[in-house]
């Protein structure tokens, strides 16, 4: 049946009726154009959402002080809890083995100069280590290193933008700026996934930063990294033991929620995985409403191609075209159209996502794409559905007999 | 050719019966070229249908060609359609979107005859009718009568048995009436069997034989001398 003769057939039918083709074929093109778009821009969101969450180490713990609210060992309720130098040494020393590094982070906000240009940066006091956290990548020169630390150097590292905005685009590596009314020496540019307002930030080591501030040696933040070969598991004993040891050391009783806050990054992952997976599971919800949409156009338009059709398949009958060949000659047309149409919607959907790239990125999408295979599983079930949306009113019409069909004037 | 006996059919109609053919006797011996004649409502279009094998007779036996036709189901009946049977309409019923030559080759097509063939046969149909100049012509291209004798090339291109031709002249004026009438004489001439339906009388008696149909029954059958159209045109 699927000679050269029954593909003339079906071409020349094609070519004669160009507004019933064009029907056809644009639903189910649009169809497919729209599901590739949307599913395209749903992986796009998904994708600007796991660079926001993933941009940090997520082998972290952050500890941050707090108030007690449970009077303990004779101190009252509503005590300040303050972290210091000691606390970090002691943490390192006790969980030696478990930790991978640890940083403080000290932050603070000052107007920062170069040469009469100036502007309101956030300043990171923090420890080499803090460079893992966030996982800062440097573009040029170095990060705070341990002799940084040691000798409460006045180096500093700034972010891109701030190198741009300051230095206009000109080399910042060696310069000094003014950090509030002190004077630091440029040694290391970075970038950071994490979006411009992280490569707003200039870092120092924390030790010139507590020099700085009356040779102080409070911490606000303590950063601990767990060494990621301890598992899932060895990290929550291990954050178990970490409030222990600190409650102990601060005189916080045990069961204080309020002194000392700990901040689980393995949890935030998981609670953004989740969060993850319900964005994708709507974008599979939208994907699957548009293909039943263009199921459900391509099937009407089916019934309409139909009964246009009734008057010339009556004639066909009468000279002598058996019911199968009728059926034959609609389901061939219909499956055609929307395997040609089906692909032009594919190719021009994928082609429109690949061009978009990275220009959607302000509305929060980032690098849509869609999986050829799931494209194409769509194309598919599409031409099935629109074949099976054709076959029904097909079979009636080559029911019906040829009087009742050349009848219709 | 055609033998029917005791032919009977009705129609339901809400909860009426409507019968139309009420006991049909009738033969047709090859070469004939016969007239169906009455009313409308008298059973004419009926019987041409169940002749064509378009329609089902309730009871009653209707040969063939010496071959019984009976227990049809769609594709027999289509098989058979395209063996047997050429079919001229009224409406001519060409198919819009197929030139001349196409719409000719067509009952060809359904014969499973290969391309080449088919269009040989189909050109050479055309020019009997004379359209062989119109052979690349759409229907809508084409007056009324060239349709008529496209659809005539139609029927004849499948060399069936027996022409049936529903009221071929009923979208006509007289004079392209005469015109087709001219060129059923013409195949009738060469042995064709022909039967056509009409209702108006000097078409009727440009045929061989007249059958006077009435509620459902024959009730004149009577052979006459042939007016030949060439004499009107």
């Amino acid at each position: 049946m699927f000679n050269r003769d029954s593909w003339q057939e079906i071409f020349q039918t094609i070519s004669k009726n160009k507004l019933r083709t064009f029907l056809s074929g644009f639903t189910v093109a649009l169809g497919i154009f729209i599901f590739v778009i949307l599913f395209g821009f749903g992986n796009g969101l998904k994708n600007s959402f796991q660079e926001f969450f993933m941009d940090d180490a997520t082998n972290i713990f952050r500890l941050f002080p707090g108030r007690t609210t449970i009077p303990h060992n004779g101190f009252k309720t509503g005590r300040f809890i303050e972290f210091d130098n000691n606390d970090l040494a002691e943490i390192q020393k006790t969980f030696n083995y478990q930790i991978q590094y640890t940083t403080p982070r000290i932050t603070r906000n000052y107007t920062i100069k170069f040469k009469g240009k100036s502007n309101n940066y956030g300043l990171r006091a923090v420890a080499p280590g803090h460079q893992a956290a966030e996982k800062t990548i440097l573009m040029k020169g170095r990060y705070v290193n341990n002799e940084d630390i040691k000798n409460k150097t006045k180096y500093a590292v700034i972010g891109r933008l701030v190198e741009k905005d300051l230095f206009e685009g000109k080399d910042a590596l060696g310069q000094f700026i003014d950090i509030g009314k002190r004077s630091f020496k440029v040694v290391g540019v970075f970038q950071d996934d994490g979006g411009d307002n992280e490569e707003r930030y200039v870092y120092i080591p924390y030790t010139t930063n507590q020099l700085i501030e009356k040779n102080t040696d409070k911490l606000e933040q303590i950063i601990v990294a767990f060494k990621p070969e301890i598992g899932y598991g060895g990290a929550m004993n291990f954050e178990e033991e970490l409030m222990t040891f600190m409650k102990k050391r601060h005189n916080i009783h045990p069961n204080d929620q309020g002194a000392i806050y700990l901040r689980n990054v393995a949890d935030d992952l998981e609670q953004n995985q989740q969060f993850g997976s319900l964005l994708q599971m709507v974008v599979t919800f939208v994907g699957l409403g548009t293909l039943i949409a263009g199921i459900i156009g391509i099937s009407n338009i089916m019934v309409y191609v139909v009964k246009e059709r009734t008057k010339e398949l009556g004639i066909r009958k009468a000279i002598g075209a058996s019911p199968s060949s009728i059926v034959l000659i609609i389901l061939q047309e219909s499956i055609f159209i929307t395997t040609a149409a089906g692909y032009i919607g594919l190719f021009s959907g994928i082609m429109l996502l690949s061009s978009l790239g990275d220009s959607l990125d302000d509305y929060f999408i980032k690098n849509p794409y869609i999986n050829t295979g799931t494209a194409i599983f769509a194309t598919v079930i599409l031409i099935v559905f629109g074949a099976i949306a054709g076959y029904v009113p097909a079979r009636r019409a080559a029911r019906i007999k040829p009087i009742v069909a050349l009848r219709d004037e | 050719m055609i033998e029917i006996k005791d032919l009977h059919k009705s129609y339901t109609i809400g909860k009426n019966a409507l019968h139309v053919l009420k006991g049909i006797n009738f033969s047709v011996k090859e070469g004939e070229l016969v007239a169906i004649m009455g009313s409308s409502g008298s059973g004419k279009s009926t019987l041409l249908n169940i002749l064509g094998m378009l329609d089902v007779a309730d009871e009653g036996t209707y040969t063939l060609d010496n071959f019984p036709i009976k227990d049809l189901n769609e594709t027999k009946a289509a098989k058979y359609r395209n063996k047997f049977l050429g079919f001229i309409f009224q409406s001519f019923n060409l198919i819009n979107y197929k030139s001349a030559l196409e719409n000719v080759a067509l009952p060809l097509y359904y014969q499973k005859v290969p391309r080449k063939e088919r269009n040989e046969t189909a050109m050479k149909y055309l020019a009997k009718v004379g359209l062989a100049d119109w052979a690349t012509h759409l229907p809508s291209e084409l007056s009324g009568g060239q349709k008529q004798r496209i659809a005539i090339a139609r029927a004849l291109a499948a060399q069936p048995k027996v022409l049936l031709a529903d009221e071929p002249t009923g979208a006509l004026d007289s004079t392209t009436s005469y015109e087709v009438m001219q060129l059923i004489q013409e195949i009738n001439d060469e042995g064709k069997t022909i039967l056509v339906v009409t209702h108006e009388g000097d078409i009727a008696k440009m045929c061989k034989r007249i059958v006077q149909l009435k509620d459902g029954v024959i009730i004149e059958d009577k052979f006459v001398e042939q007016v030949r159209a060439s004499d009107h045109v």
